[in-house]
């Protein structure tokens, strides 16, 4: 089939306003396995010396990557955990459950959304330390969870929106408790949206910079995002290389996830029609 | 088993949508709800199987009283008009599913499912999934699954509306079959009078939340109780005609023709408004009280053709005649009443 407007204009155009980028990450994974003297383009030569965090502390006393890792990890997968099983209720009293004050629990949760979280923090900050859970992980992902939240469930909510009534009603009808069609009937339905809400919330909370940064400053608690930033942070002699190397091990799930699970994120931006 | 809704109400706020509804239906018969869109049939329907709860008025299953049980402990088959599948199951696990819900014993079940599949003949059909059936075939998964738990009543929403129409006619004597060969009570909800008649041993027909008539098909067709009933059965639709009684006859509105008022009714005086129903099957050019007037309109449906023959006055009467009739769209014609048929209606619609 011919296409009735001519696909290499617009090609070459896109090709050049990408070219940064492209050349950017280009360098990104280059820099992490050379050396290159200062000023130049090229590289000198190949090395694995960039890699070595992975194996040892780095200089100037700062912790291993790995217990930062588990950090991260666990900091990501309970968010994600916790999001989802809320979502996953809430939202569908608020699609199904004729309940008081339904309206105002559907715009609160909207307010809530476009509310940026950096107004929040001092607020958050003195609650934290007021019920002691200041600088741990806990805190942490008690408010990540919190402001996650209201996307979650008007995602959800619009997922359980899409489940045909009659499904529940021939539940019911069938003997099954609301509980059981809700479970056994209509969670099948919007599993596409849990697959997307439990990636897209894990990645915002992989992420997350300014909350751990606030809240979680030092030592056992850290995250990845903070340790990345003290690399930099506190050196006298800043390494570049050492930081892209974090950076990309930092990335690295990130894209792993976007290639093997792009067409389950995608579902959340349809809002659950089937594609 | 003998269903009973006595003085039945249902009010959607502040709207009565059903007021004061009695019907029974007995052990064993298939029923049908007919009625226009909004006439409350659905409603009724709802409110039997649970789902709707009732604002008055109380439903008998049987001996047992069953108004305020809940949808899960009353027993009732429901087939939705979009059959309301589950899409991740497999038909065996959707018919299974009303059996597994009581924890029935794993053999019990898979008896109970082979020998419904058996009745609506899907038994080949067992592994796939609904999206990969085609409507008819969904539809009998829909009527096995309704049935599976012998339930005390079998409901029926619009059925057939989702089916092409090859596939209604198939499934309209099939889902009469079944019905039959269980021997289970059965209400149908449809639109359709066709439908109703063809598959139901009685109608009630429905207008406004009201139930208007509820007789045998046959006796509805024959001795409706009102110009609503008698207009919404048989197809082509009967006309029909106003005008005002006078001396010794029925003169048309707007004309000099008149008609000799039909023998079998006794009306008092002159000048009382009247309408008469004419059925396009005792329209025809060899009956005796003869009308004139102009073809207006001809459609060939093979084995029959269907006119209608515009009056002088404007009204419009129709008729269904044999193939080979032949007549042209502007011709004039004259033909004839069947006397006996006709059917008069007072000014409020109710029959004479």
């Amino acid at each position: 089939m011919r296409p009735n407007f001519r696909i290499w204009p617009i090609l070459v155009l896109l090709s050049i306003l990408s070219l940064p980028l492209v050349l950017m990450y280009f360098y990104l994974v280059v820099d992490t396995v050379t050396d290159t003297t200062a000023g130049s383009l090229l590289p000198d030569r190949f090395t694995l010396e960039h890699w070595k965090f992975l194996f040892e502390k780095p200089e100037t006393g700062r912790a291993s990557i790995w217990p930062v890792t588990a950090n991260t990890f666990l900091f990501a997968s309970s968010t994600s955990l916790i999001v989802v099983m809320i979502s996953l209720t809430a939202g569908y009293a608020l699609s199904r459950l004729n309940m008081p004050f339904r309206k105002f629990f559907l715009g609160g949760i909207l307010t809530l959304h476009a509310f940026p979280t950096v107004t929040l923090i001092i607020a958050i900050f003195l609650m934290l330390q007021m019920s002691g859970l200041y600088n741990t992980l806990i805190g942490v992902i008690l408010v990540k969870t919190a402001l996650e939240l209201p996307l979650g469930i008007w995602i959800m909510k619009g997922f359980y929106d899409t489940v045909p009534w009659e499904i529940e009603m021939a539940g019911i009808t069938d003997g099954a408790s609301r509980f059981t069609v809700w479970w056994k009937l209509v969670l099948p339905q919007v599993q596409p949206g849990i697959a997307a809400l439990a990636l897209f919330s894990f990645l915002e909370a992989w992420k997350e910079f300014i909350l751990p940064q606030v809240l979680a400053p030092s030592g056992a608690s850290q995250v990845l995002a903070t340790y990345l930033q003290n690399t930099i942070m506190d050196d006298r002699k800043p390494d570049f290389n050492l930081f892209k190397s974090i950076g990309l091990f930092y990335a690295l799930p990130v894209i792993l996830i976007y290639v093997v699970f792009n067409r389950k994120l995608m579902n959340i931006y349809g809002g659950g029609t089937k594609g | 088993m003998r269903i009973a809704l006595e003085n039945f109400t249902k009010t959607f706020g502040e709207t009565t949508v059903i007021d004061n509804m009695s019907l029974t239906i007995d052990s064993g018969e298939m029923l049908a709800l007919l009625g226009p869109s909004g006439c409350g049939k659905s409603t009724t329907l709802f409110a039997v199987c649970g789902i709707h709860r009732m604002d008055g008025g109380r439903l008998l299953f049987g001996e047992r009283d069953v108004t305020t049980l809940p949808s899960q402990q009353r027993n009732v088959g429901v087939v939705f008009q979009n059959y309301a599948l589950y899409p991740h199951m497999t038909v065996h696990e959707n018919i299974a599913f009303p059996l597994k819900v009581r924890r029935e014993n794993r053999a019990d079940i898979a008896r109970k499912v082979e020998k419904i599949a058996g009745l609506v003949q899907i038994g080949e059909l067992m592994a796939r999934r609904p999206a990969q059936l085609s409507g008819g075939q969904q539809q009998r998964v829909a009527l096995a699954r309704a049935l599976v738990r012998e339930p005390d009543i079998l409901l029926l929403d619009e059925p057939l509306a989702n089916l092409d129409a090859k596939l209604r006619l198939e499934m309209r004597s099939e889902i009469r079959r079944i019905q039959q060969e269980t021997g289970i009570t059965a209400v149908l909800v449809t639109h359709d009078q066709v439908e109703a008649m063809s598959m139901c041993d009685r109608i009630a027909i429905m207008n406004r939340g009201e139930i208007v008539q509820l007789s045998s098909p046959s006796e509805m067709y024959d001795n409706p109780s009102s110009d609503f009933v008698a207009g919404f059965l048989g197809n082509p639709p009967i006309a029909f005609l106003d005008g005002t009684t006078e001396e010794g006859g029925f003169r048309l509105a707007n004309s000099r023709v008149t008609l000799p008022i039909p023998s079998n009714l006794a009306i008092a005086g002159s000048g009382v408004p009247m309408r008469l129903g004419v059925r396009p099957e005792f329209f025809q050019p060899g009956n005796p009280l003869k009308v004139t007037g102009k073809v207006s309109f001809v459609e060939i449906q093979g084995r029959e053709e269907l006119y209608d023959v515009t009056l002088e006055n404007g009204a419009v009467l129709r008729s269904i005649q044999p193939h080979g009739g032949n007549h042209k769209l502007g011709d004039e014609v004259t033909w004839g009443i069947a006397q006996d048929r006709i059917l008069a209606f007072g000014p409020d619609g109710s029959r004479l």
